[in-house]
């Protein structure tokens, strides 16, 4: 029996995993709950593949193990079918519908892959689609669509909205709190669970 | 006392806020770096903070300052203390009055890094106490006493954290922070501080005569513990004793060691209580080797057993499998499920607009049958590109290239190195291949800034780390003054003259200098700098591909013609490389 809650938030570099990652780990402190987390840092954030653990109620250590994640978040499809398989059987997908292709696919002339292939094998999950760009730039800003994410994600974390909200607003640029705050509702009212 | 959700290093550095230090230095390093970013960017900050100009440098600094009895803190990464492993050896003999803590962040598995190396073992060699955090919470109590430590003792102490510690997140109750109002003072003591072998040799049977009140105190910080429950018991250390901790079964006893010299002892006391024991660490067997020298008859498993591994770095199922290797049931059960298969991989990349990947693409294309020596930082993903065929450590490119030279080796060679490379071990190498005059051109892809680590400012920067104005220095003259006689400045993004520069460094015998020269494209962005972007015209453009193996993540493929998408920067090289001329500055209508 393990006793945290396990997310795993994946993305391209420069995507905003770690400021979603940090929004969860504000929101633990706010309610007084212990939190884990581990990144990806350093060279790998040049447009690379990059994870984030996030353990709530986490007491050991910070990386999540293969096959026991409880909610994926992913801010791509290829990099969310990338670390599927961190997600226990019956967990949960919140996928973007954004797909950025490897520029390796073009160098090594790879097969290109498109966005139904990568839905479809992601079929056995649980799984729910987000226009986050969409509505991100809707909400006032594209650069909202991690936000967005984590909204439409937020009915299946063991938290509290408003301690997530309040954790949006403290981490996000002071001239941004009113998009991002937007661009979390909007999320949510478009999340699973809603 | 305060809750906060704080990275690793953050936490370290807090915890040098709390104690408070009032002299810190280091070179950048993966996954070290942070460290001195947050505390020169505190606003309650009193210490003086530097980037030295590499950690042998950064390192005798700090010790200077403890010798004026200034607590002080040096950071680097694992293969940084390789670098500054002289004055580390010695310094054990001079001791310290003010707390000395050498934080060196190793990198199982090497995330970010050139090999796997385990700081402990230096630890050892020079005989100093080491302590090695196996949570956040940790990390941040022991940076406290570690200054505490280093002044009872009168010696550094070595701080090892791993990148599981330092770049990893977790709740840590943080103390308020203090000002430093220290004023360093030295007192001559030349028995002391003049290693001269009549002094030193007194010093070394001091240093060894230290030892049991190290062990004392190490047993007495509490950072080695045990609970005693069964006939089998599992010992680990640093992150690793994280994992055991989530799964390790309820009769099975347990062991933490998060200090060094470990009490043979009182280890000797835990072990010999048992049947058997299991050892989990990562890297080198360094607690395994004191545990199967006071084993006495216990069977003793771990790495030297065939059951755990001596490279990479543990994970919570790599923990379950040792475990169960073992005959221990770990407590939660990881099912072996694979990655979806044949998933095209999205490695780094250099940015679209990166000042290197021209001057990659140029060498290839001028010195096509050459041998390109590089080094680390961000160019070293010239490899993808084909334009990198050794890289070992700091400065090597142009030793590398003049040792090629001398060997014999007949084809050119044209060696690549980043400017806060060249400052930090590039500068002897140069020297030393004008002076036994070798033939080899380099290239100093010159960026203004540490890149690869995250934009940290060197002394070609023109400012310090605390963001003061510093002179700016002359990477032409200070060449010039290594005695290379051809030195030639070329704007990367013009292709045909960077062509022009290469070619003419090929034409001449010794050692040429290239000196490629564009701001980091990400720092260029962020100072406001804004080209407009590129496209292609798909009327003209052939499909030819040449655009699309110059790599650049902003160029595409669409129809099987190329596409440039929003991540261009402006650098119009690949409308210089187009053959068609289909690729032209974006018109706004």
């Amino acid at each position: 029996m393990k006793g945290s809650y396990d997310i795993m938030i994946v993305g391209i570099g420069g995507q905003g995993t770690i400021l979603a990652s940090n929004i969860i780990g504000e929101a633990c402190i706010l309610e007084g709950r212990t939190v884990r987390g581990a990144e990806t840092h350093g060279m790998a954030q040049r447009g690379g593949s990059v994870e984030s653990h996030v353990r709530i109620d986490g007491k050991f250590g910070p990386l999540i193990a293969p096959g026991i994640a409880d909610l994926l978040i992913g801010f791509d499809l290829l990099e969310g079918l990338r670390y599927s398989h961190f997600l226990r059987p019956d967990g949960k997908i919140v996928l973007s519908e954004r797909l950025v292709i490897p520029t390796s696919v073009y160098v090594q002339h790879l097969a290109i892959p498109s966005s139904e292939e990568l839905v479809k094998q992601l079929s056995r999950f649980d799984l729910t689609l987000i226009k986050a760009e969409e509505i991100a730039k809707e909400a006032g800003s594209v650069l909202a669509s991690n936000v967005v994410m984590l909204g439409a994600a937020s009915h299946q974390i063991p938290l509290d909205e408003s301690s997530l909200i309040q954790a949006v607003q403290r981490l996000v640029p002071r001239k941004t709190i009113e998009i991002n705050t937007r661009a979390f509702t909007m999320g949510r009212k478009v999340g699973p669970g809603c | 006392m305060d809750q906060r959700y704080l990275l690793g290093n953050e936490a370290i550095a807090l915890a040098c806020l709390e104690s408070p230090v009032g002299f810190v230095s280091g070179y950048p390093g993966t996954p070290s770096s942070e460290v001195i970013e947050i505390l020169a960017a505190h606003p309650d900050r009193s210490s003086y903070v530097e980037w030295s100009v590499n950690e042998k440098v950064a390192f005798e600094n700090a010790l200077a300052a403890a010798w004026c009895g200034v607590r002080s803190l040096v950071t680097m990464k694992h293969v940084g203390l390789n670098v500054a492993a002289d004055p580390l050896m010695t310094s054990a003999y001079t001791g310290v009055t003010g707390g000395f803590v050498i934080m060196s962040a190793d990198d199982p598995f090497a995330h970010s890094s050139q090999n796997e190396q385990d700081s402990r073992m230096y630890a050892k060699f020079a005989k100093i106490p080491c302590l090695d955090p196996s949570t956040l919470q940790e990390a941040h109590d022991m940076i406290r006493d570690a200054f505490a430590l280093s002044e009872a003792l009168g010696l550094p102490v070595l701080f090892r954290p791993t990148t599981r510690i330092c770049h990893s997140k977790s709740n840590v109750t943080v103390g308020p922070v203090l000002p430093y109002s220290g004023k360093g003072e030295f007192h001559k003591d030349p028995r002391q501080y003049v290693v001269i072998p009549a002094h030193t040799r007194i010093l070394h049977r001091k240093l060894n005569e230290k030892q049991p009140a190290v062990r004392k105190r190490i047993l007495e910080s509490g950072y080695n513990q045990y609970h005693f429950r069964g006939k089998r018991a599992i010992i680990a250390s640093g992150i690793a004793a994280a994992y055991v901790q989530e799964i390790i079964p309820p009769d099975v006893s347990f062991m933490k060691i998060g200090a060094y010299p470990i009490d043979e002892e009182w280890l000797a006391g835990f072990v010999r209580k048992h049947q058997e024991v299991l050892v989990v660490e990562e890297l080198f067997p360094v607690v395994e080797e004191v545990v199967r020298e006071v084993a006495g008859t216990v069977t003793i498993l771990g790495k030297k057993s065939g059951h755990a591994p001596y490279e990479g770095e543990l994970s919570p199922e790599s923990v379950a499998r040792i475990m169960e290797s073992c005959g221990f049931s770990p407590a939660v059960h990881y099912s072996s499920v694979q990655p979806a298969p044949d998933l095209p991989p999205r490695p780094p990349i250099l940015c679209a607009g990166c000042m290197h990947r021209p001057v990659f693409y140029a060498i290839k294309k001028v010195f096509r049958d050459g041998i390109y020596p590089s080094d680390i930082g961000c160019y070293t993903l010239g490899l993808q590109l084909g334009a990198v065929d050794t890289t070992i450590c700091m400065g090597a490119s142009i030793t590398v290239g003049s040792g090629f030279s001398h060997a014999g080796e007949e084809r050119d060679i044209v060696a690549t190195i980043g400017d806060s490379t060249f400052l930090h071990t590039g500068i002897p190498g140069l020297l030393n291949a004008v002076y036994n005059g070798a033939n080899m051109t380099l290239v100093i892809l010159d960026n203004r800034t540490t890149a690869m680590t995250g934009h940290q400012p060197n002394p070609n920067t023109g400012c310090t780390a605390c963001g003061g104005l510093s002179p700016q220095i002359s990477l032409e003259a200070l060449c010039r003054a290594c005695g290379v006689a051809h030195v030639e400045m070329v704007d990367p993004y013009d292709l045909v003259m960077l062509t022009a520069a290469l070619k003419t460094a090929k034409s001449l015998p010794g050692v040429k200098v290239v000196i490629a020269k564009q701001p980091c494209v990400i720092t260029a962005r962020r100072a406001g700098v804004r080209r407009g972007k590129y496209r292609v015209d798909p009327d003209t453009c052939t499909g030819c591909g040449t655009c699309i193996k110059f790599g650049c993540p902003a160029i595409e493929q669409q129809d099987e013609k190329a596409w440039i998408n929003d991540l261009c920067s402006g650098c119009a090289v690949c409308a210089q490389i187009c053959p068609a001329a289909a690729i032209g500055r974006e018109v706004s209508r």
